[in-house]
């Protein structure tokens, strides 16, 4: 008996002490499930001959021959460079002339960063939904403007096949542009004011200081701001189906929607499953370095 | 001498300096319309009749504020076949989004917790495969998971999504606890420990209670994300059980003859509102919700 109790303490002993990993275990499991067996699974599908079933004889790259040789891949790839451009250079610019302004002390500062960033707050299909209306042709802006006397002026790019991504990137900028304008913002915050009063005791000017001085001091908050935007841009699925539905024809496809439609609509898994595939290369060149810089950078 | 020099300089200075502030506030008033109109458009077409807006301006206020589009777009407007309006999806909305965002946040605050405060062999790698999952394009994994629902018995249902929610969040709750658990010195932990408390009780009784600020960061923005979802709830749900994002699209793009746009946009603002209100209530919260995705703490 008495050589049984230490028995038991030793074993609730190393159960408490195991007790973080037991925790962990589950969980790191699930990941693994939901991640990455979840991709493994559609990788592999990627290099089968499955339809509308999924269909595990390996086939090799049968499945990326016909993704590249589909137009609608080509307008999905061209649609998503001509974006992310856009997107992301007219969102930092806004951000960072918005964050630039609003740090020179301004009273109401807590008020209008309220309105510059209430956008993020709303689903992307409320924001597709609003600038669906204001720029339909019918009612929206062009007839503002009509009735403001200029009786030609046209504005119809939300149903003009070769215009339509341009209102995509209108609708992303007025949501996410508040974004890069608060991490630009917290990154200026960031920023010694003792170098700022050094170099305006120097005699440098306002904007000296920023372009000569705070701006390169800010180069890690631009690239972390590039590479959220740049991923929020790859990723972008919901805008587009609220605002053109990929359309006029599927003039405004994504990548993301393109898998969207291909999987669920036409039923070819094995294209959906590469297209998707590509897309999940796009985003591990794109964040695994950062991720890695930025995980080191914190255990120093 | 130096003083009559530098009063003049300063004052040269002034007036430049009040020049340049008069542009500021311009700047940043041309902005604060920018970002205000669509909500102001918004509102106020919601508020006009049908007449009014063919009548009237896109710009224009509502002559006399009408609320029928808003009982409309809650209860009677078409999404699909269905005509109950937005309400039933709103619900839906709400059972998925509670219990997603409770136990995606209590999963990351352990996880996270574990995580840091008792080191293992291995945590570190175990924390970055982790995180990992909060940066893939989802589209890699909605072909496995439309058929785990399946098997699972849960295809097309509200308890559906709420595990995907939950899955796909811990990712991103562990992340922001890890990064609050970080900068928490271990000191009291230490204590805790050798006074023989043991995980849980110092969990539940230390850590817990000391990570509010994290909790209200993590809750915000899991039920931010959660609510406005809308590629899950298109993909794993039909019909009765889509959520408002969903629902909403779906009433957008319902056509029955006439377009209701005081409809439209009485139903986006109903979709919005829990999210709106959220960030008006708790905004502060939401921006470090915003910061912390870009990873650093």
């Amino acid at each position: 008996m008495s050589a049984r109790i230490p028995l038991t303490q030793t074993i609730s002993r190393t159960l408490e002490r195991r007790l973080p990993v037991i925790v962990v275990s589950p969980l790191f499991a699930a990941s693994l499930f939901f991640v990455y067996g979840f991709i493994a699974w559609t990788i592999y599908i990627s290099f089968t001959k499955s339809g509308v079933m999924p269909n595990y004889a390996f086939e090799g790259l049968q499945q990326y021959d016909r993704l590249w040789a589909t137009p609608r891949w080509y307008v999905a790839l061209r649609n998503l460079f001509v974006f992310s451009t856009l997107f992301i250079g007219i969102s930092m610019a806004i951000g960072i002339l918005l964050a630039i302004l609003l740090d020179q002390k301004i009273r109401a500062e807590g008020m209008i960063r309220t309105i510059f960033l209430y956008p993020m707050a709303l689903s992307f299909i409320v924001t597709g939904t609003v600038w669906k209306w204001i720029l339909n042709p019918g009612l929206g802006v062009q007839r503002l403007v009509r009735q403001a006397g200029f009786e030609d002026f046209t504005f119809d790019w939300l149903v003009n096949s070769d215009y339509a991504i341009y209102t995509v990137v209108i609708a992303a900028v007025w949501q996410s542009s508040g974004y890069a304008m608060a991490l630009f913002l917290a990154g200026l915050r960031s920023v010694d004011d003792e170098i700022l009063k050094a170099a305006a005791i120097d005699g440098a000017g306002p904007i000296r200081v920023y372009s000569g001085i705070v701006m390169p001091m800010l180069r890690p908050v631009f690239l972390s701001t590039i590479i959220i935007l740049a991923h929020l841009a790859i990723k972008s699925f919901d805008l587009v189906i609220a605002l053109t539905g990929g359309g006029p024809g599927f003039a405004t496809d994504m990548p993301a929607t393109f898998m969207y439609a291909f999987a669920f609509q036409r039923s070819e898994l094995g294209v959906a499953a590469a297209s998707a595939t590509m897309m999940l290369m796009t985003i591990v060149a794109i964040i695994v370095p950062y991720l890695y810089s930025e995980l080191r950078g914190t255990r120093q | 001498m130096s003083a009559h020099v530098t009063s003049g300089i300063v004052r040269a200075k002034g007036l430049r300096h009040q020049l340049m502030r008069a542009v500021l506030f311009v700047v940043l008033g041309i902005f604060c319309i920018y970002y205000l109109i669509p909500l102001v458009v918004m509102i106020s077409t919601s508020l006009k009749s049908l007449e009014e807006i063919r009548a009237g301006s896109l710009l224009s206020l509502p002559q006399e504020v009408n609320f029928d589009a808003w009982g409309k777009a809650w209860n009677s407007a078409c999404v699909g076949v269905r005509c109950d309006g937005l309400e039933p999806y709103v619900w839906n909305s709400v059972l998925m989004t509670i219990p997603a965002v409770l136990i995606s946040t209590l999963l990351g605050a352990l996880n996270g917790y574990a995580l840091t405060k008792w080191r293992f062999r291995g945590a570190d790698v175990i924390f970055a495969l982790i995180l990992f999952g909060a940066f893939i394009p989802f589209q890699v994994v909605l072909l496995p998971m439309a058929r785990t629902l399946g098997q699972l018995g849960l295809a097309g249902s509200v308890p559906g999504l709420i595990l995907v929610h939950s899955v796909y969040g811990l990712a991103f709750t562990t992340l922001f606890f890890r990064n609050f658990f970080i900068g928490v010195s271990d000191g009291i932990l230490q204590a805790a420990k050798v006074d023989g408390a043991g995980f849980f009780r110092i969990f539940f009784g230390i850590v817990l209670p000391m990570s509010l600020p994290a909790i209200v960061v993590t809750v915000i923005w899991q039920f931010t994300q959660i609510w406005n979802d809308f590629l899950f709830g298109v993909a794993f749900t039909v019909g009765d059980s889509n959520p408002v994002t969903v629902a909403l699209n779906n009433l957008v793009n319902t056509s029955t003859g006439v377009k209701e746009y005081n409809v439209d946009m009485a139903a986006a603002i109903i979709a919005a509102l829990p999210t709106l209100l959220v960030y008006v209530v708790a905004g502060a919260y939401f921006v470090r919700g915003l910061s912390a995705g870009a990873v650093k703490g």
